[in-house]
């Protein structure tokens, strides 16, 4: 039917598609059919190819072998400007929009053919005509850095609809979202494509969000594609399988009753400020217990990571007290461990390795000070500091060709776990996380988790931030929301739901 | 698995500890071949200049060699001259090891030798060698950690650039010499260049055996071993170069950046004070105007070229000393300008920052497995 019907959305297929680069076969030999006015997801760990495959088709890499079929001829697409001819769009995980301009200057400077004198009373007649016909909306007068994340991101995806792109790739565009804009801005391009205005492409992670908006759905491991077909007759288990393959999974440590129930980590009346001086966090006030796991959910950008960076000591505490055991704590050497306190913070390569030291050397940062490694507290033996590395590689199974490599060499899975075997291999006492399994695949993240669920039931009080709501609903025993660098609602995680929750991160109270 | 295999196996048996330690020199040896090529592109790139001047870059590189290393004079000559370039090329590497470049040391290097000079004014003529020698060195020393201690503070506590406030310093350091040795300090004995007075000979820095070298340069090769040793061998280097590595991740494992910042500047500046002392005491006998001879910035190129490793900057000093040496012979004999050997170590400079790209990029010396 798609060949007959006039409709404007664009279908595209993939033949054989092959992409290599170097010894490393990205993408081998991937043939995906998306309909025109599909919603179409693309599921895969990382590394999986996905964005290999995208960036293929949008021109940004010439695939080694295969082709691409636009609306039923085949094209080469030979950059992006190829793809903006054949109405080929796409939006990316992170905001490409200009923050300082209103949303009608954002859509008049995108276009191709955007004139060197603008008669803006003009413009903005013709871009309110084509509002008229959206299912959404934006305020068009104001710059865009005032706009939420929901509206900066319907505002990306009417860019694409503005320039007449037909077939959409949307790279995980939820995840700065909250559910309750998610939900909204799923459901109008669902709208859309069930009208046959449009194709979407969707990049995911969230089987949520396949079940209750995809129609097909496509599946790649290690570059191939291993599976798809209709939603509706595809169970989320079936395609989580087709995920990961036949990997054996570390088993799910079982939540054990809680310690001692006393309260370990006191955050009283933090106060801290951004790096432009402005107040990030403003009066944090929590209590977590031995043997307990509060997750801090938000919106990102609400204060989590300032938060996070005052308690591991990257950022000066303007006010307020840190307490452990009700003794006055402040992120020193000393205190860290005298109270044993450790952390996985969000990208480890960015804040817990030197990234051009080795292996061996990262995995001592929290001991090199200590017997072992240093008896007297200053010479230091390289010889104990590479047996240690090599029984926490073998322990925690880090793949590394040697203890000496650089650890920027190492995949991000194995950099986290080279930082979880130097965090959690000794006594915890208390655990700060943030975002732990951002950008991790699939075995990788059910590993950090269960060994987080681990240290909740040795005892440890764990702080965990996440943007990811699932991981906090998996995860943390009571959750605590973040909205504007104050804690918004506290519950535990029998008494609440993923609605509520919404709520407060938008900002209800 | 395999992995798991791979070090075991590097580490026990004896052909593969042998193909693991020859792969390792292999991997290494990135850290020599790179900077090679560019001491080599360099010499390409400077004789087009020569040819572009009429003149014949064989004859050049023929001075070049003779007036650096080609004789027992000329080696004497290169040795004087690398022994202030090792000092303040620690001046450099120490704070590079925490992510800080420092381009001051001159500064530092003025300001020690000028204390050192004045802090000898009360002992000369009656006190005894090993009565003046430490107090001298002990003025020269703490002078120059201040001086680019006081940067590295600055730079922790009110976030200023270290390396233009290390720059900027240096004026500073070449003022307040100047003003005092053309004032309180003046030695009215010597009208024509204003300095302090003459150390005495009793005070001065002995020669090593029959040669024109001073103990300078066996204090440096011995100052560098040890900070070597500190940087690499000891907890405080190694929460340096954590520091270096990756600031966000050391201050998350609770160390000091700051006091770590500030001792390494201290450090710094304490070896090129030391070089300062050793131009005073070995070279001019008082502080004068010459002590700004250039030695802290060419200890610049002498660590970038030695990339910031405080035992290659021995062998990089050297060779930096002797195209300095040759370069009266040049002038002379092929009636180049003076400022000829300052055209080739600039060039030199450019190449090696451009040859830094490099890094990573050459295939043959990628890591297995990796």
């Amino acid at each position: 039917m798609s060949e007959t019907t006039p409709l404007p959305a664009v279908g595209i297929e993939t033949v054989g598609m092959t992409k290599v680069f170097g010894s490393l076969r990205a993408l081998e030999d991937v043939s995906v059919k998306v309909r025109p006015g599909s919603f179409h997801a693309l599921l895969g760990e990382n590394g999986a190819g996905k964005s290999t495959l995208v960036k293929c088709i949008m021109g940004f890499y010439q695939p080694t072998r295969g082709s691409l079929i636009v609306d039923g001829s085949e094209q080469v697409v030979r950059n992006p400007r190829d793809a903006m001819r054949l109405k080929l769009g796409m939006v990316y995980q992170h905001f490409t929009l200009v923050p300082s301009l209103t949303a009608a200057e954002n859509l008049v400077i995108s276009r191709p053919d955007c004139p060197n004198v603008i008669d803006w009373a003009n413009e903005i007649a013709g871009i309110g005509a084509f509002f008229d016909k959206m299912p959404f909306k934006v305020p068009l007068r104001v710059p865009v850095s005032s706009l939420s994340a929901g509206e900066k991101q319907k505002l990306e995806i009417l860019k694409q609809l503005y320039l007449d792109r037909r077939f959409l790739i949307l790279d995980e565009p939820t995840s700065v979202l909250t559910p309750d804009e998610a939900d909204e801005i799923l459901g109008m391009l669902k709208g859309m494509t069930a009208a046959g205005e449009l194709t979407i492409l969707m990049i995911t992670h969230k089987f949520r969000e396949v079940n209750a908006y995809c129609d097909e759905v496509s599946v790649l491991r290690r570059g191939r594609f291993v599976g798809g077909g209709h939603v509706a007759e595809t169970s989320t288990q079936s395609m989580a399988h087709m995920m990961i393959g036949d990997t054996k999974l570390r088993e799910r440590s079982a939540r054990l009753k809680a310690g001692d129930d006393k309260t370990v980590l006191e955050l009283a009346a933090l106060y801290a400020v951004d790096d432009e001086g402005l107040p990030a966090i403003e009066s944090i006030d929590l209590k977590v217990h031995a043997g307990e796991i509060v997750g801090i959910a938000g919106v990102s950008g609400n204060g989590q990571s300032e938060l996070v960076e005052v308690l591991s000591g990257q950022r000066e505490l303007e006010d307020g007290r840190i307490f452990i055991r009700g003794q006055p704590f402040e992120p020193t050497r000393q205190h860290m461990d005298r109270f044993k306190v450790f952390g996985l913070p969000e990208e480890p390569l960015k804040n817990a390795t030197a990234p051009r030291l080795s292996v061996a050397e990262n995995m001592a940062l929290r001991s090199f000070d200590k017997p072992p490694i240093s008896k007297n507290g200053w010479w230091l033996s390289p010889g104990p500091m590479r047996d240690i590395a090599r029984d926490l590689i073998e322990r925690y199974r880090v793949k590394t060709p040697s203890p000496d490599t650089p650890i920027e060499n190492l995949s991000g899975g194995n950099v986290q776990r080279a930082v979880l075997a130097r965090e959690l291999s000794g006594e915890v006492e208390v655990l700060i996380v943030a975002n732990p399994c951002f950008g991790l695949d699939f075995a990788s993240v059910a590993e950090i988790r269960s060994q987080i669920i681990e240290q909740r039931n040795a005892g440890a009080a764990v702080l965990l931030v996440s943007e990811d709501l699932d991981e906090i609903l998996e995860l943390a025993d009571r959750v605590a929301v973040m909205s504007e660098g104050r804690i918004t609602y506290v519950s535990p995680i029998g008494d609440t739901n993923r609605a509520t929750i919404g709520h407060a991160m938008a900002g209800g109270h | 698995m395999t992995v798991t295999s791979q070090t075991s196996g590097e580490a026990t048996s004896g052909p593969g500890a042998i193909l693991g330690f020859l792969d390792r020199i292999r991997v290494a040896s990135e850290y020599l071949v790179i900077p090679l090529i560019a001491l080599v592109a360099t010499a390409v790139l400077f004789s087009l200049f020569l040819l572009v001047l009429g003149k014949s870059p064989v004859d050049f590189f023929d001075l070049l060699w003779r007036g650096g290393f080609g004789t027992a004079f000329s080696w004497q000559n290169t040795l004087v001259r690398a022994s202030p370039l090792i000092l303040t090329a620690l001046c450099v590497a120490i704070p590079a090891q925490l992510g800080l470049v420092i381009i001051g040391g001159e500064g530092a290097l003025v300001l020690g030798g000028f204390i050192a000079a004045i802090v000898a004014l009360p002992f000369i003529g009656w006190a005894p060698f090993w009565l003046t020698m430490p107090v001298m060195v002990v003025g020269a020393v703490v002078a120059g950690a201040l001086w680019i201690g006081a940067v590295g503070a600055l730079r922790h506590y009110r976030g200023i650039n270290e390396t233009i406030s290390s720059l900027l310093m240096y004026y500073i350091a070449v003022a307040i010499m100047n003003f005092f040795v053309e004032g309180p300090f003046k030695d009215l004995s010597n009208p024509n260049k204003p300095s302090t007075a003459y150390i005495g000979d009793g005070n001065r820095v002995g020669k090593i055996g029959d040669t024109e070298v001073h103990w300078g340069l066996v204090a440096g090769i011995v100052l560098a071993i040890a900070l070597w040793i500190l940087m690499n061998r000891t907890t405080f280097g190694f929460a340096a170069r954590i520091t270096g590595g990756n600031v966000r991740a050391a201050k998350a494992q609770g160390l000091a950046v700051g006091r770590l910042m500030v001792i390494a500047c201290m450090i710094a500046g304490a070896s090129a004070g030391l070089a300062g002392y050793f131009e005073v005491a070995a070279i001019q006998g008082k502080a004068n105007a010459s002590l700004a001879a250039g030695y802290g910035f060419t200890g610049i190129l002498v660590a970038f070229l030695a990339r910031q490793n405080a035992i290659a900057i021995v062998p990089v000093a050297i060779l930096l000393g002797g195209i300095a040496a040759a370069g009266g012979l040049i002038q002379r004999r092929m009636g180049l300008p003076d400022a000829t050997v300052n055209v080739l170590t600039g060039l030199m400079f450019v190449v090696l920052l451009v040859s830094e790209t490099l890094y990573g990029r050459i295939p043959l010396f990628k890591q297995r497995g990796s």
